[in-house]
C-alpha cells in the first residue's frame, strides 16, 4: 500500500485549498526554477529513469516519447495536454484539475520546457465546467505571480498556457482528432504516420500528454527518479490514481502503487463490492475500452500494464468497474457497444459501419433473439474491426464485445436458448 | 535508390513515395476508394490495406504509408486477405446494391472490387442505412444512400475546385456527405465530382437513365468550348452525343474538364442547322446545297469577288480557316479576319496572341499577373491550376481588372489599364512581389486587349515581361489567355486583315456600306446583325443561333463532334479532333463548300481531300506539323515603353454557362445560369 508520503496527489480530494496559496503549502512551485535550470535533457533523462508510462491510456513510455521531440526543429514546439477525460469509468483528472490545478500547470512547464514547447495547451472536456474554471483562475493566478509568462519563475524562459474547452466528443480524446479539434477542424482522428513530434498542432512537433503524466512530472523530478521507480514492479513503476465504480460501497478516486491486487484495491479503498467479494461478477479494470475479467482472474489479478496484458486485458485509464451479480452482463456491454456507435467518427469504414453492427447484434444477444452462430459472427465482425482503422477506436469497440465472449459464452448462448424455447412455447 | 521488397519482388523507388505507389511499380494493383492521385490522402476507406513486416502486428494503410527503404510488405497474405474481406463487407452492409437501376453499373469502383474481395453472400441481417438525397444543383445528382463516405469529392471541392460547399456532417453512421443548406456546388468544376465518386451516388442528372457505359461507342477527342482544348472522351449512341469525360493530359487539363465542356452537349441536338435554307422574300426556306450555291456562285459574281468578306467564329477549326483563305485569294480578295472580339494583336509576332509559357509552367509561378482576365470563366481548369500553384507555391496573384471570385485570394492592383503603368515604373506594391519573385508570369485576357490601347497593353505587357528575372531565350513568361479554341490557330494562318485592327464591327460596316458584298460568316454569333446591312450573308454554322436568321443563305456544317478538326490551343499546340459520329441531317465540311463553290466560280484551288487541307495547313505554318506539340518563342521583339491612358477594364464574358452557340442552345446550360448565376432555387 502506498505510503502517504509517497503520495504525489496531496489534495485529490480537495479538503485543502486549491488556489496558489494552498498549492505553494503543498510544496508546488516551490523550486520549479531549479528543476528548469537543470536542462531539458536532465528532464528527460529523469522521466526516462523513472520508467513513467503515460496515464492516458496506452502506457506508452513518457520519457521516451518526449524525447522524440527534434532539438532544433526552426518551428514552434507545442505541448498538449489531454484533459479531454471521456472515458466512461474515468474521473480522475477532474479531480486533479479541480483539487490542484497548479500540480498540472508545474507540469506544464517542466515537460514544455523539456521539450522546447513555449506554448501549451489543455482541451479539456467541454462538460468540465468547474474544472476548467478552477484551471483558469489558476492559470489567471499563475500568471500574475509570474510563474508563467514571459520569463516563467525566473528562468528565462517563456511559456504560455492556453485552456481549450472541447465540445464533448469522446473522439476528441485521441491525440490526433484532438489536434484536429483544437486547429478548429472535425474532430477526426489523422493518419499516423506523421506522428504529432514530427508534425503535429499547425503541422509543429507536438506532444500529447494526459493530464496525470503532465502531474506527476515536477515530483519525479524533485523526488528523483530511483524514487519514483522504488515504487511498483519494473517497467510498471510509481504511483497511479485509481477510479474505482460500480458496485462497491464506497466509489472513489484513489492514489495507489502500480501492481497493487485488484482485490486489495477494491476493499481497501472502495469498501468492498456490494454484497461481498462473493458477489463479484465481474471487473472492467481500465475504463470502457478493455476487456472485462471475471471473478476468477479478479481475485489474484494485479493492477499494472503487463500483469492485465497477461489476462488479455489492459489497465487503461485504472478506471476500475466493478459489476456485482446483479449485472446483466450482455445488457452492460451492449450499452458500452452503443456509446462506441455513438461516438464513432465516420471517417473510417470498419469502425463507421462496423460498429453499428456489432450494436445491433449486442442487442440481439442481450435479447437472445440471435442464432448461436451469430457469436461467432459478432466475433468475427470485431476481428474485422480491431486493427483496420485510424485510431484506436475501433480496437476499443471490439474489445470489450471480445472480452464478454471469452469469459461469458455460456451466459450468452443460455439467453439465445431460453429465447428460443419460449418462442417455441 | 531505396529499394523496398513487394511480394519477394524487390523494386526501386524515390523518395517521398508511398507504399502503395511502390506496389504500383512492382505491378501489384493495390485496391482503393478514397486514394486519388490529384487529391490529399485520406486514407479512410481502409481497401488498401497491406502487411508490412517488421511493423506493427497490424495491416497498414499503403495509400499512407510513406515507403522506406528495406521495407517488405506482402499484398497477398492470409491478413490482408482477411483485411480486404472485412472492409469490403462493410462497406457493402449498408449499400443498397441497387446495381441493376444505378448509373454507375459497369463502370462502379465498389461493383468491381466487391467481385474481387469481396463474400458471396451477406452476413448482415439487420436494416440498411437510408440517407435522404441531397440538392446539389442542376448537375449532380445524388442518391447518398449509395455513399460509401470516400471523401473524394469533398476534397476535390475543398482542394481543387476551391469552394467549401461539400461536406461530411455528423458522425459515426450518420456521416453523411451534403451541402449543407441544400446549396449548389458553386463551382465550374462541379461535374468532376461525378467522375470522382467511385460509387453510384454521384451521378450526372442530365445523363440521369439515359444508357449504359457498355452501349456506348467511345471516341476519344478534344474539347472546343474554350482555348484550352482540353482532353475529352466522348461517348454517343448513334447520332447523340451522351456524356463526355475528361481525359488525362497533364499538359493541358491535369483531369479534369468543366462544366460546361462536360454538360453543354445537349446543346449539339438543339436548334441544329441540318438542312440548306435560302432567304426568299425575307423568309428562310429548306431548300438544297445546289440551288443555294448557284445562287452564292451569282451573288459574288454580281457583288464582286474580290469584294467578298469571310469572318469566322468560336469553333473555326485550322482546315476551314485555310480553305476559305485560298478561296478569298483565289476570288482575289483578302477581307478576312478571326478577331470578332477586337483583340488585338501586334502582327507578324506569335508571342503576342499565345500562352507562351505554357499552361503546365503556371505550376511553377509564384507570382502571377492577371490583366483583364477572369481565368476562372475563361479556362476553368487553369484557374483550377492556379489554386493549385497558390496553394503549393503560396504564389502571390495581381489582378488588374474589376473585382472577381476566383477561389483564391489576390492583390487588387487597379480597375483600370493605368495600373499596368505603374507596374512598368515599379511603383505598386505588387510590382515589387513581381520583380522580386523568382519565377513570375504574366496572363493577360482579352478584355484587356479589346480597345484601341489594345496594342500598347501588348507592348507594356512585353515590356514588363522582358524585365522579369526569368525572361530568356527559352522562357517568356507573357501569356495571352485566348477564350477561344480557333483564335490562335487562325492567327498562326493569319487569317487576318490589317484593314479590321482597332474596331473590326465598325471597318465592318463602312466596308460593307460601300461594297455590298457577299460575307461568308463561319459560324460567327459574335458581331451584331446590325453591322451586316447591306451585304448578302451566307452563314456556314451548325447552331441557329444569333445570326443564322440573318442570313441570306445558311449552309449547315458539322458541329465539332462530328467531323475531324485540327486546332491550336492557347499555348499553340495543335491537337486534332475526332469524328464521333456522322453529321446531322445535310450537313456538310466547310473546305468541301469552299471547294465546290470555287469550282463553280471557276476559279481552281488545288485541294481534293482532307489530306490536301492539312498539307496546305501546313504549308502556311509549319507548327501545325506535329500533333500535340508546341512550338513558341521567346523574343518579345515587341516591347516598348508606352504609357496607358485611364480606361476601366470590363470583362467581355457575362455568362460562363452560355457563351457560344453550343451552351446558349443546352438546356443544361440554361438550368445552370439560373440556378447557378442567377441563384433561382429550383423548384
Amino acid at each position: 500500500m502506498l505510503r502517504e508520503e509517497d503520495k504525489i496527489f496531496k489534495n485529490l480530494y480537495g479538503f485543502d485549498d486549491w488556489s496558489l496559496k494552498g498549492a505553494n503549502e503543498r510544496g508546488i512551485w516551490s523550486n520549479t526554477k531549479e528543476i528548469i535550470e537543470k536542462g531539458s535533457e536532465f528532464i528527460v533523462g529523469e522521466i526516462k529513469n523513472s520508467q513513467l508510462r503515460g496515464r492516458g491510456g496506452a502506457g506508452f513510455p513518457a520519457g521516451l516519447k518526449w524525447s522524440f521531440m527534434p532539438k532544433d526543429s526552426g518551428k514552434p514546439h507545442y505541448l498538449v495536454v489531454n484533459a479531454d477525460e471521456s472515458e466512461p469509468g474515468t474521473c480522475k483528472d477532474r479531480e486533479i484539475m479541480r483539487n490542484d490545478p497548479h500540480l498540472l500547470l508545474e507540469g506544464c512547464l517542466v515537460a514544455g520546457f523539456a521539450m522546447h514547447a513555449n506554448t501549451c495547451y489543455i482541451y479539456i472536456r467541454g462538460e468540465y465546467y468547474n474544472e476548467a474554471s478552477n484551471l483558469q483562475k489558476a492559470i489567471d493566478e499563475a500568471y500574475e505571480n509570474n510563474l508563467i509568462g514571459k520569463n516563467a519563475c525566473g528562468t528565462n524562459w517563456d511559456y504560455d498556457i492556453y485552456l481549450h474547452r472541447g465540445a464533448g466528443a469522446y473522439i476528441c480524446g485521441e491525440e490526433t482528432a484532438l489536434l484536429e479539434s483544437l486547429e478548429g477542424k472535425k474532430g477526426q482522428p489523422r493518419l499516423k504516420p506523421p506522428f504529432p513530434a514530427g508534425a503535429g498542432l499547425y503541422g509543429c512537433p507536438t506532444t500529447v500528454n494526459n493530464v496525470e503524466t503532465i502531474a506527476v512530472a515536477p515530483t519525479i523530478i524533485r523526488r528523483g527518479a530511483e524514487w519514483f521507480s522504488s515504487l511498483g514492479r519494473e517497467n510498471n513503476t510509481g504511483s497511479k490514481i485509481f477510479s474505482i465504480s460500480g458496485h462497491v460501497n464506497n466509489p472513489c478516486n484513489v492514489e495507489e502503487e502500480m501492481g497493487i491486487g485488484l482485490k486489495e484495491l477494491i476493499e481497501k479503498h472502495a469498501g468492498g463490492v456490494i454484497g461481498g467479494w462473493d458477489n463479484l461478477l465481474a471487473v472492467i479494470p481500465g475504463g470502457a475500452s478493455v476487456p472485462l475479467l471475471p471473478k476468477s482472474i479478479c481475485d489474484t489479478v494485479k493492477m499494472d500494464f503487463d500483469s492485465l496484458k497477461e489476462v488479455q486485458s489492459g489497465l487503461g485509464t485504472a478506471a476500475v468497474i466493478v459489476m456485482n451479480k446483479s449485472t446483466d452482463i450482455v445488457d452492460a456491454i451492449c450499452r458500452l457497444s452503443h456509446f462506441y456507435k455513438h461516438e464513432s467518427c465516420g471517417q473510417c469504414t470498419p469502425c463507421r459501419e462496423g460498429t453499428g453492427w456489432m450494436f445491433r447484434m449486442m442487442e440481439k444477444m442481450v435479447k437472445g433473439s440471435a442464432q448461436v452462430d451469430d457469436i461467432d459472427k459478432l466475433l468475427d465482425v470485431t476481428k474485422q474491426i480491431e486493427g483496420h482503422t485510424i485510431c484506436a477506436l475501433g480496437d476499443a469497440a471490439a474489445w470489450p464485445i471480445q472480452g464478454l465472449m471469452r469469459h461469458f459464452r455460456p451466459e450468452v448462448e443460455r439467453r439465445i436458448k431460453e429465447y428460443r424455447l419460449e418462442e417455441v412455447a | 535508390m531505396p529499394t523496398i521488397t513487394i511480394d519477394n519482388k524487390k523494386v526501386e523507388f524515390e523518395n517521398g513515395m508511398t507504399v502503395m505507389q511502390t506496389c504500383e511499380l512492382a505491378g501489384t494493383e493495390i485496391p482503393r476508394f478514397c486514394y486519388h492521385e490529384k487529391l490529399s490522402i485520406a486514407g479512410n476507406c481502409r481497401m488498401c490495406l497491406v502487411e508490412m513486416e517488421k511493423g506493427p502486428p497490424k495491416p497498414v494503410a499503403s495509400c499512407a504509408m510513406p515507403a522506406g527503404d528495406g521495407m517488405v510488405i506482402k499484398t497477398n497474405s492470409q491478413m490482408v486477405k482477411k483485411a480486404r474481406k472485412g472492409v469490403m463487407e462493410f462497406l457493402l452492409i449498408n449499400h443498397p446494391l441497387d446495381c441493376p437501376i444505378c448509373d454507375q453499373g459497369g463502370e462502379c469502383d465498389l461493383q468491381d472490387q466487391a467481385l474481387h474481395y469481396g463474400f458471396d453472400k451477406s452476413r448482415y441481417d439487420e436494416n440498411k442505412r437510408a440517407v435522404k438525397n441531397k440538392h446539389m444543383g442542376p448537375l449532380v445528382s445524388t442518391i447518398m444512400t449509395r455513399c460509401i463516405h470516400c471523401t473524394r469529392c469533398v476534397r476535390f471541392s475543398t482542394e481543387i475546385a476551391g469552394v467549401d460547399d461539400l461536406g461530411l456532417l455528423g458522425r459515426g453512421e450518420n456521416a453523411e456527405i451534403t451541402t449543407y443548406l441544400e446549396k449548389t456546388i458553386d463551382s465550374e468544376l462541379s461535374g468532376n465530382v461525378i467522375d470522382l465518386c467511385p460509387v453510384g451516388a454521384l451521378t450526372s442528372k442530365p445523363y440521369a437513365f439515359k444508357s449504359r457505359p457498355w452501349e456506348l461507342s467511345k471516341t476519344e477527342t478534344y474539347d472546343v468550348l474554350d482555348g484550352i482544348g482540353s482532353s475529352i472522351r466522348v461517348d454517343t449512341r448513334g447520332k447523340q452525343v451522351l456524356r463526355v469525360l475528361p481525359r488525362i493530359n497533364e499538359d493541358t487539363n491535369e483531369e479534369w474538364i468543366n462544366d460546361k465542356t462536360r454538360f453543354a452537349i445537349d446543346g449539339l441536338s438543339r436548334q441544329r442547322l441540318d438542312k440548306v435554307y435560302v432567304k426568299e422574300n425575307n423568309k428562310l426556306n429548306t431548300s438544297d446545297w445546289n440551288t443555294a450555291l448557284d445562287r452564292i456562285k451569282d451573288e459574288i459574281t454580281n457583288r464582286g469577288k474580290e469584294k467578298t468578306i469571310t469572318l469566322s467564329g468560336k469553333f473555326t477549326d485550322a482546315e476551314t480557316v485555310i480553305s476559305s483563305k485560298i478561296f478569298s485569294h483565289a476570288l482575289g480578295s483578302n477581307l478576312y479576319d478571326c478577331r470578332f472580339d477586337n483583340a488585338q494583336l501586334i502582327h507578324g509576332e506569335s508571342e503576342s496572341y499565345k500562352f507562351n509559357s505554357s499552361i503546365q509552367e503556371v505550376e511553377n509561378a509564384d507570382a502571377i499577373l492577371l490583366v483583364g482576365s477572369n481565368p476562372r470563366w475563361e479556362a476553368s481548369v487553369l484557374n483550377a491550376r492556379i489554386r493549385k500553384t497558390y496553394i503549393n507555391n503560396n504564389c502571390k496573384i495581381g489582378i488588374i481588372g474589376p473585382d472577381l471570385d476566383l477561389n483564391y485570394p489576390y492583390h487588387k492592383i487597379s480597375k483600370s489599364l493605368t495600373g499596368l503603368n505603374d507596374i512598368l515604373e515599379n511603383n505598386s506594391e505588387f510590382s515589387k512581389i513581381l520583380f522580386n519573385s523568382k519565377n513570375p508570369i504574366i496572363i493577360v485576357g482579352t478584355s484587356a486587349i479589346n480597345n484601341e490601347q489594345g496594342e500598347s497593353v501588348l507592348k507594356i505587357c512585353a515590356n514588363i515581361a522582358k524585365k522579369l528575372p526569368n525572361f530568356s531565350n527559352s522562357f517568356n513568361p507573357l501569356n495571352i489567355l485566348n477564350q477561344d479554341i480557333s483564335r490562335v490557330g487562325s492567327l498562326e494562318l493569319s487569317f487576318v486583315n490589317q484593314y479590321f485592327d482597332g474596331d473590326l464591327e465598325a471597318k465592318l460596316k463602312e466596308k460593307i456600306k460601300k461594297n455590298k458584298p457577299v460575307v461568308f460568316l463561319l459560324g460567327l454569333d459574335e458581331i451584331s446583325p446590325k453591322s451586316l446591312d447591306g451585304s448578302f450573308v451566307v452563314y456556314c454554322g451548325h447552331h441557329g443561333d444569333v445570326n443564322a436568321q440573318y442570313a441570306d443563305i445558311i449552309l449547315p456544317t458539322p458541329a465539332y463532334t462530328e467531323k475531324s478538326s485540327t486546332y491550336m490551343n492557347i499555348e499553340g499546340r495543335v491537337i486534332q479532333t475526332s469524328r464521333c459520329h456522322n453529321p446531322l441531317g445535310e450537313a456538310k465540311e466547310e473546305w468541301k463548300i469552299f471547294k465546290v463553290l470555287s469550282d463553280l466560280l471557276e476559279c481552281e484551288i488545288k485541294f481534293n481531300n482532307l489530306n490536301d487541307v492539312r498539307k496546305k495547313i501546313v504549308e502556311h505554318n509549319k507548327n501545325f506539323l506535329e500533333i500535340m506539340k508546341t512550338n513558341n518563342s521567346s523574343n518579345l521583339s515587341f516591347a516598348s515603353k508606352e504609357k496607358l491612358e485611364e480606361q476601366t477594364i470590363s470583362y467581355n464574358i457575362s455568362n460562363f454557362y452560355m457563351n457560344d452557340s453550343i451552351s446558349r442552345s443546352s438546356e443544361t446550360m440554361a438550368k445552370c445560369t439560373n440556378e447557378i448565376l442567377n441563384k433561382v432555387k429550383a423548384s
